[in-house]
């Protein structure tokens, strides 16, 4: 066992705020790969004694059976719950602190959901059990769409997408097998510059062509620039795909006149429901125009990230999206729920079974517990946290929009890295030694050295205080000391990781040492 | 609200910092016409009525699987794409940690090589069961992503990515790939392949269960160069393990890619790796060895490909790497491939993966380890060949298919098998999945409406199989 050694000839740097210093070193462990720990037949099954005869894998497989064992490691249980306990101490996470990444709404995570999620009668079933032995989980299935549809004002909401890009990717085949019922196959998907990644991507897995729209001065989508590519693409489009709030964390004020005109030239809308923490009781979007929205149950609705997913990403539609829903939807019928698969109309299928159930639970359960009124003040004192960060930020991080902010308020680097040389990437990892995650970096990519922050209602003014002092102090150390800053991080177990070697000589597994 | 740590004193202090009269000021641009009329109606419940309402909403269902009798579970036999094994303790114990499942993507290393170091020793066991072990001081032959969705859309993504490699469009299906993932495979063909003939062609299988191997190469003939890839389920669907390694020759003569599908990733305790019987790309599904069933997700998606086309995989890839101080680290890595740099020319749409229950699945292969791996599977071989022979010994029993099987095997009754199962329900026991219930119906195989799909693991004990055959002949006409 070693210990990482606390430096004692370097200087540690100060991090102060306002209730003392922030982030420090403890003692962490390294760490080797699991691979490298355990001897020779040790391990940590229990295993049950064998009641029936042994059968003969080599017998019955012939030439198709296994002949030596995999590399899996041996080690026992106390091994393996250390070597596990010890890794997570080098993970940051929510229940450490905060973790404001923009568009990605890290709020607190509820244990009550994970103590729900976990009950036998939802995490033991089996998705080929009858109908009928599983009544209680198809009847939370439908309470959860009613609740997605009472929040959104959508018609039906399918929850069979497993994150929020499969839901993109199921909105756009809804889209297309809405146009084809019309006998119609338009190609061109308006997408504006400011969204995420996966918008293009989803796209082009349905073929669909797209087309970029560019982001005014303002920050805004401007109504002039749907209308110029509506004109230039005339009879050819699909559907415009719109993040409402932006990623620039303001609200599209010219949603309306957008919505109506890519209506009017014969395409849908499709909203990117990310953003979503930002409008709960406050605008419904298949109230205003909107045909098609994903949900992201892991950022609006709490269920836990898990260190990249498992996420949820139901999708609500409009009446007239309905009959293309993917197979099954849950329908509540006179004996109790049952599954429709008879849908002639339908996309189909985007996954196995009925997707992430254990995640509609935990779901369920915070809306449940916060009703329409907590959801409310969800989105209220979201809005109020990130309008604060903005405001103790601004005189020394320029702001990507002079327009109001919603959940989250994106600022750029400009002014300092012109001052002092130190970029967003050093300012990210300075804020680790002061105790807290960095926030979304470079990103909207229209935001050159985009910092995106988004602190979430879950947070308290205390700790809000402590993270605009963090960067207002790492500000006045980029003047006085840049080299500290960029540099950073100066507190974690590793400093700054050579990327550029990683993607150049792709080590992609554990590999045993050369003999 | 628990939740929401605002007193009135702060949100005034806030308020008055960010120069606003009130919080409803801050959503004052929103134009007055996209308002809502009235407030959300869903009532709110304190914890107790909470864990009520959730607790009766759990109580109308019957687990199939519990840890103990007092959770009143079923006896059940079910698998059919998830075949739930008895998950250590310990696995769980380890999720709970805030660390694992509050954090998110390792977008910042620093302060993620927990999980980055956690993904990457899960590529390692992945490559290490799905593909041939590499040779020491040799580079890896096999490489595993971050994970995928599920097996299902995991599937469909080795289909676009063979698309990809080869340039070509044709795919093949072997009959007895799982129906939703056949489902799946349509529905994520259906956008790229619209106005260019069929979007898959299905090959039949024998009496044994296996593909039928004339009729692949008669498909493959016919097709020319234009095959992309060969899709095949091992075990498969009725639970036959497939020859491989002959189906993959059929389709590398005809320049195609043999992709494998593996839904039991236990069978891989007692079966030759598909990597080493010529597979190409594979793809898997990893829940029944990571979590409770939990109707069916989340789980995660196994998916390893030939290390030469690491760079048309999609999905997220974690590298080792080290840190200006020289020590070994790991990071997000080719991220050149992916939606977020390349947009629409990424490799697939996918952005988060099922890190925590790859963690699970990571986990829970430590704890087995070598020999406990393969034990594990031969205990399931053992009591599933148990069942087989008992339930086929039943008069007017017989087995649908003569292939060799794992832990699932499907079993032919008299009489209708969903009345059957329905009968055997009253009894609590679930006795396997009928070929005909919606969802999970296979229609090529003969008498689908007599067969039960029956898995059996290392949960079940003697007894419990002498009493579903008991059960089950009593049931039938």
């Amino acid at each position: 066992m070693s210990v990482v050694k606390s430096d004692v000839s370097e200087k540690p740097p100060t991090c102060s705020g306002p209730r003392g210093p922030l982030g420090t070193r403890h003692l962490l462990h390294h760490e080797a790969p699991i691979f490298e720990l355990g001897a020779a037949g040790r391990s940590g099954a229990s295993l049950p004694e064998l009641d029936v005869p042994e059968a003969s894998a080599a017998a019955l497989f012939g030439e198709l059976t296994r002949t030596s064992e995999p590399g899996l490691p041996e080690v026992s249980e106390v091994d393996v719950t250390r070597h596990f306990t010890r890794l997570s101490r080098w993970n940051h996470a929510i229940d450490i602190g905060m973790y404001p990444l923009g568009s990605c709404t890290m709020k607190y995570n509820p244990k009550v959901n994970e103590r729900v999620a976990r009950f036998p009668g939802f995490a033991g079933l089996h998705p080929a059990q009858p109908l009928g032995t599983v009544q209680g989980a198809l009847e939370l299935m439908y309470l959860l769409e009613r609740a997605l549809c009472e929040i959104s004002g959508f018609s039906r909401v399918t929850l069979q997408p497993a994150a929020g890009a499969h839901g993109e990717l199921c909105g756009l085949m809804m889209i297309r097998a809405y146009h084809k019922s019309c006998g119609r196959s338009p190609r061109k998907v308006l997408i504006p510059d400011s969204a995420h990644g996966t918008n293009p991507a989803s796209a082009n897995l349905n073929q669909f062509e797209t087309i970029a729209c560019k982001t005014g001065a303002d920050g805004l989508l401007p109504a002039e620039a749907v209308h110029k590519a509506i004109a230039q693409h005339k009879g050819d489009l699909a559907a415009i795909m719109i993040t409402n709030p932006s990623t620039l964390g303001l609200f599209e004020e010219h949603i309306a006149e957008i919505t109506a005109a890519v209506h009017a030239a014969g395409g849908l809308v499709y909203m990117d429901g990310a953003n979503l923490n930002a409008l709960l009781g406050k605008v419904r979007p298949g109230d205003t125009g909107i045909d098609v929205m994903h949900f992201n149950l892991h950022k609006t609705f709490t269920t836990p990230h898990g260190g990249g997913g498992p996420g949820c990403g139901p999708v609500g539609v409009v009446a007239a999206l309905a009959p293309f829903l993917p197979s099954p939807t849950v329908e509540k019928v006179a004996s109790g729920y049952t599954l429709d698969f008879q849908r002639p109309q339908s996309i189909g299928r985007l996954r196995s079974f009925v997707g992430n159930f254990g995640m509609m639970v935990r779901a369920y359960t915070y809306i449940r517990e916060m009703g329409g009124a907590g959801l409310t003040a969800a989105t209220e004192m979201a809005v109020l946290n990130a309008n604060y960060l903005r405001a103790r930020l601004k005189d020394v991080y320029p702001l990507a929009s002079e327009k109001p902010s919603m959940h989250e308020v994106v600022v750029s680097d400009k002014r300092l890295k012109k001052e002092t040389g130190v970029q967003t990437l050093d300012l990210a990892k300075r804020l680790i030694d002061y105790g807290f995650h960095p926030p979304t970096v470079y990103f909207p990519l229209v935001v050159p050295g985009a910092l995106m922050i988004e602190p979430t209602e879950t947070e308290n003014k205390e700790t809000l205080d402590e993270f605009a002092e963090a960067l207002l102090q790492i500000a006045e150390e980029a003047q006085r000391d840049p080299e500290l800053v960029k540099h950073a991080p100066h507190l974690t177990a590793l400093r700054r990781l050579d990327e550029t070697r990683a993607a150049r000589q792709p080590i992609l597994r554990w590999l045993p040492p050369k003999r | 609200m628990r939740y929401i740590p605002h007193t009135e004193a702060d949100v005034a202090s806030m308020l008055r910092l960010i120069g606003a009269p009130s919080v409803e000021s801050l959503f004052a641009h929103i134009p007055a016409a996209l308002r809502p009329s009235r407030p959300l109606d869903i009532q709110a419940l304190d914890e107790v009525s909470l864990l009520g309402h959730l607790g009766e909403l759990g109580s109308k269902s019957t687990p199939a699987v519990a840890d103990t009798p007092r959770e009143g579970a079923a006896l059940a036999f079910l698998g059919a794409g998830i075949t739930p094994h008895h998950i250590p303790v310990a696995v769980d114990a380890l999720l709970w940690r805030a660390e694992w499942y509050t954090s998110y993507t390792p977008y910042q290393p620093e302060v993620a090589q927990g999980t980055l170091q956690a993904i990457f020793e899960y590529q390692t066991i992945v490559s290490e069961l799905l593909g041939p072990s590499p040779i020491p001081g040799v580079a890896a032959p096999f490489v595993s992503n971050a994970s995928m969705y599920d097996g299902a859309s995991g599937t469909a993504e080795a289909v676009l990515m063979a698309r990809r490699v080869t340039g070509r469009s044709r795919t093949l299906v072997c009959g007895a790939l799982h129906p939703q993932y056949v489902e799946t495979l349509r529905c994520y063909l259906a956008g790229l392949q619209e106005d260019r003939g069929a979007l898959y062609d299905c090959v039949g299988f024998g009496a044994d269960g296996r593909v039928d191997k004339e009729a692949l190469a008669a498909a493959l003939q016919a097709g020319g160069e234009t095959t992309a890839c060969v899709v095949v389920q091992t075990p498969n669907f009725l639970g036959v393990v497939e020859d491989v390694p002959a189906v993959a020759r059929l389709a590398k003569q005809h320049g195609a890619l043999c992709i494998v599908v593996c839904t039991e990733p236990l069978a891989l305790g007692v079966l030759a790796p598909p990597g080493s019987c010529g597979a190409d790309i594979i793809a898997g599904e990893g829940m029944g060895l990571a979590l409770p069933p939990t109707l069916g997700g989340p789980g995660v998606g196994l998916f390893a490909a030939r290390s030469e086309y690491v760079r048309q995989l999609p999905g997220r890839l974690i590298g080792e790497t080290v840190d200006q101080e020289g020590r070994r680290g790991y990071v997000l890595t080719l991220s050149t491939r992916e939606q977020h740099i390349r947009r629409e020319k990424a490799t697939s749409n996918i952005c988060t993966n099922h890190g925590l229950i790859a963690l699970a699945f990571a986990i829970h292969l430590c704890l087995l380890g070598k020999r406990g791996f393969v034990r594990l599977a031969q205990i399931n071989l053992a009591k599933a060949e148990y069942a087989k022979q008992r339930l086929a010994a039943v008069r007017g029993f017989a087995l649908a298919v003569a292939g060799p099987t794992f832990n699932e095997f499907a079993l032919r009754i008299r009489g209708s098998a969903n009345a059957a199962a329905e009968r055997l329900r009253e009894q609590g026991i679930l006795a396997g999945v009928p070929l005909d219930q919606p969802g999970l119906a296979l229609p090529a195989l003969p008498d689908a409406d007599r067969t039960l799909l029956i898995a059996v693991t290392e949960r079940h004990r003697r007894a419990d199989i002498d009493r579903l055959a008991k059960a089950l002949d009593e049931v039938c006409p």
